[in-house]
């Protein structure tokens, strides 16, 4: 029974502590801070795709649109997949940095309609295979496909079979790394990291200890400012040669990144439209904020408002 | 070469070490030992033939019937009389709910800047009640984990979470109780609804991410119901349980007295159940929070976000910190549950002066709780979490300095530990698994199966193996065994050591404890990067992250089977001049063989559980289909097909266990 008698005095101590401490600023006296205006534009729902790259837009896009444009920007955490499906239902308006993907636009511009093509990002996307610096560094030769098998045996791991291995990395990865492999007749087998963070842990490890790996890799993406991976050029590119998914033979293209948004919000009238339509920036636009948010661990809303201090010029273009 | 590796490894999976008494059990080892050399006998000739490799991005039709089902349903969602009066109903529901958890605790709500209830309310209410459903002491536990929360800088993470988790728990228990007391209650209901939970608790949250978005749409409706479905299945198992395990003298002695089934229902079973249900309740809060990081995947709001966040940009420090916020989460919820069932029980035993003084002081402190909430509802001080987070950031940096020193000093040595496991045991045993003829492992399996479990289990492992052989992921499957058996083995071999030393010695018991309970509930996404870097990307570090996930139950349950030994017969043992080895393995363990063959079977199914985890961290095979069916279209068939995979390994594994469990008690 004491026991009681004492969690009931703290109770009634607590009470009168808190009543004499009463006073204080009030909730609502100063509302006016965040929520100002919402203007025309209302809701603009983006979706965030699980990259630093793709946050790096979004964060900038975001934040000129909440402060410039005096938008409610709904940030929605999801994978590439997830974030079209929401294009027809309307909870998703714009996906900022899609690579690729013919498969998706088919599906949801040419078949579902319910999204719309917003332009290039202005970025361009490299895929390849990449070597750490310092192996590029002792062996030059490497960065040429043709010498790989010279040195497939270095790459062996636990994991290849025999073979040298070449790593790639997250799923959703637009990838012929098999097809390749098979048709160049490399002495190499595709092992799967399953992550991107499975993949940037493997390189940062191999610049440190000096391992042997070759895996893939693209550009734009903020880990190249803390290892900058080198590229193997693989047989040129050319218009149409990876029409055949099985007999890919040769490099990947260069990708024009670009925007989608739902067919609605292309309609909708809203200013946060235009926006994402005259969005453009360079690959180094990108990786400065990105590196803003992976290296510096600023908060994408803090690296956003950093760079777009820094260019004004560019942002008063895109809302004229 | 294989075969020296291979066939003690092979027994010592399916069967804990079989102490030589009994003539049939050395008979079964000796048939089971003849079966695998048959199995190598055959492999040796028929090696590379009918394996049913599937590259990674082929297909089977079932794939492709998958793919197409899926994209007729997002095609059709907005005309289909399915989706306008049932699925989006229910959506609205679940949604409003989550909504107003969230306006009231974590979620700025219409106007105000702030949550209807700031930090120092919701404080109170959670210590109020820790207090009125248990006692003081996990009322002070309570009060001090949630102000840690606030001082991690992650207040309104943590509030986001909880709001998700509370709404997912109180979704699970309004079907999982009354489902429980039904299947307690009838033999038939438990069959049928048993199947259906090992579905839910086995099938891989990815595979269903994706669908529930297609059906419930993105945001938090789909996100409590993906939680509610892996968190409900405990409630409704202890629940049915409880209900069975109430003296059936007991309820004869009501139905003699002259009590109505439900009279028997309300008065008897359900009131002597009690303890129990609120360890199911328990139970279920624990998975609704494991949950939290994977439903952040289609936008679940919360520490998950923060996790996964973290993750992408490597940053081990913050992980970390948000997930130690979800672990002081699970203490607190897990203690005060506890107190909980504990004050169910004596309540009942004793009210007669007590309860006079009880009611008085909690109307006091109701008083007090209300005060608490007015304040933080009204004053900025009180609602906003005041403080910059300082410990958070401390926590992060410590964390991050302590990984890069083990990261810079033990990878050589792990990498060794690793090439010895990859190439001793894993690749042989993995070879003999992938490139026999399919119909040979499938034979062995079910032969085996047989042996140890009896015909029954025989059957349902043809059944499994049929199927799998029918989702197309055959070869995949295979892998996977491979990693999973060898993964178990650890797991084994860790909840024997540990477990038997925590039985043995009380202190170490209480040592233990809270890192284990801490491993079950520290999402594995914060030390994929770390393990990471000291193993690389292998299939060993995923054996080695789902080691760390399911050792902790099989250590557990081996140190209570220990316990259970009674004193006196290892007095006797010591009367009688054993030393302390010889009692362990004379007495001890073989005494505990149901505990150790119940840990074998859990082991294996927290194993399995890992399986998409792995696929993460280059374990490839199935974790990995599952993945990729998450993050392609294309893939999302057979993402799907390698989701049923697991669940199909892990129905004939726990069969077989749970079979020969029974024979071995018998």
């Amino acid at each position: 029974m004491a026991r009681h008698f004492r969690a009931g005095a703290a109770g009634l101590a607590v009470l009168g502590l808190t009543l004499t401490a009463c006073g204080g600023a009030k909730v609502g006296d100063d509302t006016a801070a965040g929520s100002g205006s919402s203007g025309k534009c209302g809701t603009f729902n983006l979706a965030i795709n699980p990259w630093v790259g793709y946050e790096a837009n979004a964060a900038v896009l975001a934040y000129v649109a909440e402060h410039d444009l005096g938008c409610k920007v709904e940030q929605k955490d999801l994978k590439e997949e997830i974030a079209w499906q929401g294009f027809g239902t309307g909870e998703v308006d714009a996906v900022v940095e899609n690579w690729g993907h013919d498969d998706l636009k088919k599906k949801y511009i040419t078949q579902q309609k319910t999204a719309v093509d917003a332009g290039p990002t202005g970025n361009e996307g490299l895929i390849g295979w990449y070597v750490p610096p310092w192996l590029a560094k002792a062996h030059p030769d490497i960065l040429d496909w043709k010498n790989l098998n010279k040195y497939a045996s270095k790459f062996k791991t636990s994991e290849s079979g025999g073979k040298g291995q070449l790593l790639d990395g997250d799923p959703s990865y637009v990838t012929n790394d098999e097809a390749l492999v098979k048709n160049l007749k490399l002495d190499f087998k595709v092992v799967y990291a399953g992550s991107e963070t499975a993949l940037i842990q493997a390189y940062r490890n191999a610049e440190k200890n000096k391992e042997w790996v070759i895996g893939y890799f693209y550009e734009p993406q903020w880990f190249l400012s803390e290892v900058p991976l080198k590229k193997v050029s693989l047989p040129e590119y050319k218009e149409g040669c990876d029409a055949d998914a099985e007999k890919v033979a040769c490099d990947y293209p260069v990708y024009k990144l670009d925007k989608i948004v739902s067919a609605k919000f292309a309609k909708s009238g809203s200013p946060a439209y235009d926006l994402v339509k005259n969005f453009t920036w360079t690959n180094d636009d990108q990786n400065t904020v990105a590196k803003y948010i992976a290296v510096d661990k600023m908060a994408p809303e803090a690296a956003a408002k950093k760079w777009v201090e820094a260019n004004r010029d560019k942002v008063d273009a895109w809302i004229k | 070469m294989t075969v020296a590796i291979e066939k003690p490894e092979k027994t010592g999976t399916v069967k804990p070490p079989a102490p030589a008494r009994r003539v049939r059990r050395v008979n079964r080892g000796v048939v089971v030992a003849a079966i695998v050399l048959v199995w190598l006998v055959l492999f040796a000739v028929l090696r590379g033939k009918q394996t049913l490799a599937l590259a990674a991005a082929d297909l089977t039709d079932l794939h492709r019937w998958c793919n197409d089902v899926n994209d007729s349903i997002g095609a059709n969602r907005n005309s289909n009389p399915l989706f306008l009066y049932f699925f989006n109903e229910i959506r609205v529901v679940i949604d409003s709910l989550v909504t107003f958890v969230q306006e009231l605790i974590s979620q700025p709500t219409a106007g105000r800047p702030v949550p209807q209830i700031g930090w120092l309310g919701v404080v109170g209410v959670v210590g109020y009640a820790s207090w009125a459903l248990g006692n003081w002491r996990v009322a002070l536990l309570a009060v001090a984990g949630f102000t840690f929360l606030g001082l991690q800088g992650l207040w309104q993470e943590s509030m986001d979470t909880l709001a998700l988790t509370l709404s997912a728990v109180f979704v699970a228990l309004l079907f999982a109780i009354p489902l429980g007391v039904w299947a307690g209650l009838s033999d038939r209901v438990n069959r049928i609804v048993t199947p259906f939970l090992d579905f839910m608790q086995t099938m891989p949250t990815f595979v269903y991410l994706a669908p529930l978005t297609l059906f419930f749409l993105i945001g938090p409706a789909s996100a409590t119901i993906a939680t509610t479905i892996y968190a409900a299945p405990p409630a409704i198992r202890i629940t049915a349980h409880a209900i069975r395990s109430v003296p059936e003298t007991t309820v004869e002695a009501a139905n003699s007295l002259g009590a109505t089934r439900r009279q028997a229902l309300l008065k008897v079973l359900l009131p002597m159940s009690k303890r129990t249900v609120v360890m199911g309740v328990n139970q279920t809060i624990m998975a609704a929070l494991a949950m939290v990081t994977i439903a952040a995947l289609i936008d679940a709001p919360g520490l998950g976000k923060t996790v996964i966040q973290a993750l992408q940009s490597l940053d081990v420090g913050t992980a970390f910190n948000a997930g130690l916020a979800i672990v002081v989460l699970a203490i607190v919820l897990d203690r005060v549950t506890t107190a909980a069932s504990g004050r169910a029980e004596t309540a009942r035993g004793s009210d007669s002066p007590f309860l006079k003084w009880r009611r008085q002081l909690l109307a006091a402190g109701a008083v007090v709780a209300a005060v608490l909430v007015y304040l933080s509802h009204m004053y900025v001080w009180a609602a906003e979490f005041p403080g910059e987070g300082g410990i958070g950031s401390g926590i992060a940096r410590t964390a991050a300095d302590v990984t890069t020193w083990a990261q810079d000093n033990l990878s050589g040595l792990t990498n060794a530990f690793r090439d010895a496991l990859t190439n001793g045991l894993l690749n042989p045993f993995q070879t003999l698994l992938t490139d026999s003829p399919w119909w040979l492992v499938g034979a062995a399996l079910v032969a085996v199966g047989t042996v140890l479990g009896g015909w029954r289990a025989g059957a349902t492992t043809a059944v499994c193996v049929g199927l799998l052989v029918g989702t197309g992921v055959w070869s995949d499957a295979m892998t996977t065994l491979a990693s999973t058996a060898v993964a178990t083995v650890l797991v084994m071999l860790l909840g024997v050591v540990l477990g038997v030393w925590m039985g043995r010695s009380a202190l170490v018991d209480r040592l233990l404890r809270p890192s284990l309970d801490a491993a079950q509930v520290m999402p594995p996404f914060v030390y994929l990067v770390p393990f990471l870097a000291l193993f690389g990307a292998t299939r060993f570090t995923a054996i080695v992250a789902a080691v760390v996930y399911a050792a902790p139950v099989a250590i557990k349950i081996i140190a209570d089977g220990v316990r259970a030994v009674p004193e006196t017969t290892v007095e006797a043992a010591t009367s009688t001049g054993c030393n302390t080895w010889q009692i362990i393995t004379k007495v001890q363990l073989p005494m505990s063989r149901g505990a150790l063959t119940l840990a074998t079977n859990q082991g294996l199914i927290y194993v399995l559980s890992m399986v998409v985890v792995g696929g993460l961290v280059g374990a490839g095979a199935l974790g990995y289909d599952v993945v990729a069916g998450f993050s392609q279209g294309q893939l999302y068939g057979k993402g799907l097909a390698a989701g049923l995979a697991i669940v199909l390994l892990g129905v004939m594994f726990d069969r077989i266990t749970q079979a020969a469990a029974r024979r071995a008690g018998a």
